[in-house]
């Protein structure tokens, strides 16, 4: 009789350390509103963005994602070739293969860590939490980076009413590592598919190519029904994750939400109930919507802020296009 | 069977909730948009909260045609003897 090995891995995992880039140019409500005629009134109305950050040339998905890494590494105490395995969430890689990871895992200098892309647009973050947990406690990496990443603004048309003034660019990095308490806890994920038409690419490749005139596709989204399903469908999501993990509203020190539109964030949190002493993610206003970013770029700017303390219990909920969804409970590194 | 004025006081205590216009001004021959200044998100916040309140179902292609606080009530009157 052959026996074989088992991988053994860590009795929990954690996030160590969080890191985010943020592009230089700051991009203010007033320098959009002429091409979808519209005002900075309407837009801080309709989704609480003030200003976003676009990236500049040289701000590249693989750019973002080295300094954004850099600094979750430090923050973590870890050397780069301590890292075991590099996952990228991300749907604005320009390249449709390689994986941008593997260049990631290169440039920072890991030991040839495994590294690959993971493609679950605004709840790519989420995912990565997941699976990095997984590895960590089933033994396949002992840390690990993961990386939620976008340039939007590639894939986005500045004339489009319903998505220019929302989408942006930044990159947010968590390293995940070995604990023997839980500090992320259980996933609650899933997806809906019958929606797959709310928050898409507006054409297939090859139908964009087929054109006289090609142009970049880009971003579109059903506004109206993508604001019911994330306030109400991901409010029940939200109150499961602290079902799973065995905590209340009351519970929670830190609410952070995808943050798709402000007003997402404020009708989970009427209908979540969140009680007034939870601090609520609400980089979005200076951040714009940076898809897989946008969750490892608002915890940041809490823990940064002071608004969110080591050891203090967040719920974290991404969602998006898909329509794809994940949540967890975390301890704040 | 739900009176129209009771249906209409219900909406009204809705529409106060998530968009903060006085109940009393939430009369039948009220626009949500023009008159109680309630847009497309709140719309669909008032939405959610009249389908659980009422046990109806107002689909998001129907939303676009309730543009009185009366349209709404028939709507929903229409949907609970349905």
């Amino acid at each position: 009789m052959t026996t074989l090995n088992s991988s053994v891995g860590a009795p929990q995992a954690t996030i160590l350390g969080i890191g985010t880039y943020r592009p230089s140019r700051v991009v203010p409500n007033d320098e959009l509103v002429d091409a979808i005629d519209s005002s900075d009134e309407w837009i801080q109305q309709r989704s609480g963005i003030k200003e976003r950050r676009f990236a500049g040339p040289d701000e590249t998905v693989q750019m973002m994602s080295v300094a954004a890494s850099r600094q979750a590494l430090e923050r973590a105490g870890l050397e780069p070739a301590q890292v075991d395995c590099v996952v990228v969430a991300t749907v604005s890689h320009m390249m449709q293969t390689p994986a941008v990871a593997t260049a990631i895992a290169h440039e920072l200098g890991t030991d040839k860590a495994p590294a690959f892309d993971i493609s679950a647009a605004c709840a790519g973050f989420c995912h990565g939490l997941a699976l990095g947990s997984d590895m960590v406690r089933g033994g396949s990496a002992k840390h690990v980076l993961v990386i939620g990443v976008e340039r939007l603004t590639d894939i986005t048309s500045l004339n489009d009413r319903g998505t220019a003034f929302i989408f942006a660019d930044g990159a947010g990095a968590a390293v995940i590592g070995p604990s023997d308490e839980v500090g992320i806890g259980p996933v609650v994920w899933g997806s809906d598919g019958e929606q797959f038409d709310l928050i898409r690419q507006d054409e297939d490749w090859r139908d964009v190519l087929a054109q006289d005139k090609p142009q970049m596709p880009h971003l579109i989204m059903q506004g109206s029904a993508v604001f019911r399903w994330a306030s109400f469908a991901m409010a029940k999501v939200a109150q499961q994750t602290l079902d799973k993990t065995g905590i209340t509203v009351d519970d929670l020190d830190v609410f952070v939400p995808h943050q798709a539109n402000m007003r997402i964030t404020d009708a989970m949190a009427r209908a979540m109930k969140l009680p007034d002493h939870v601090k609520i993610a609400r980089d979005i206003a200076h951040q714009g919507n940076t898809s897989a970013a946008s969750i490892p770029l608002a915890l940041g700017r809490m823990i940064d802020d002071g608004q969110a303390k080591s050891g203090d219990i967040a719920l974290v909920i991404a969602f998006g296009a898909g329509l794809a969804y994940a949540a967890q409970v975390v301890k704040v590194p | 069977m739900a009176t129209t004025e009771e249906i209409r006081t219900d909406l009204a205590d809705i529409v106060n909730e998530v968009a903060g216009v006085p109940a009393d001004d939430v009369q039948l021959d009220k626009s949500f948009v023009d008159d109680l200044d309630v847009d497309s998100l709140s719309m669909v916040e008032v939405v959610v909260a009249a389908e659980e309140k009422f046990d109806v179902k107002i689909p998001d292609d129907e939303v676009k045609n309730l543009k009185t606080v009366g349209d709404a009530v028939a709507f929903i009157e229409r949907s609970q003897n349905g």
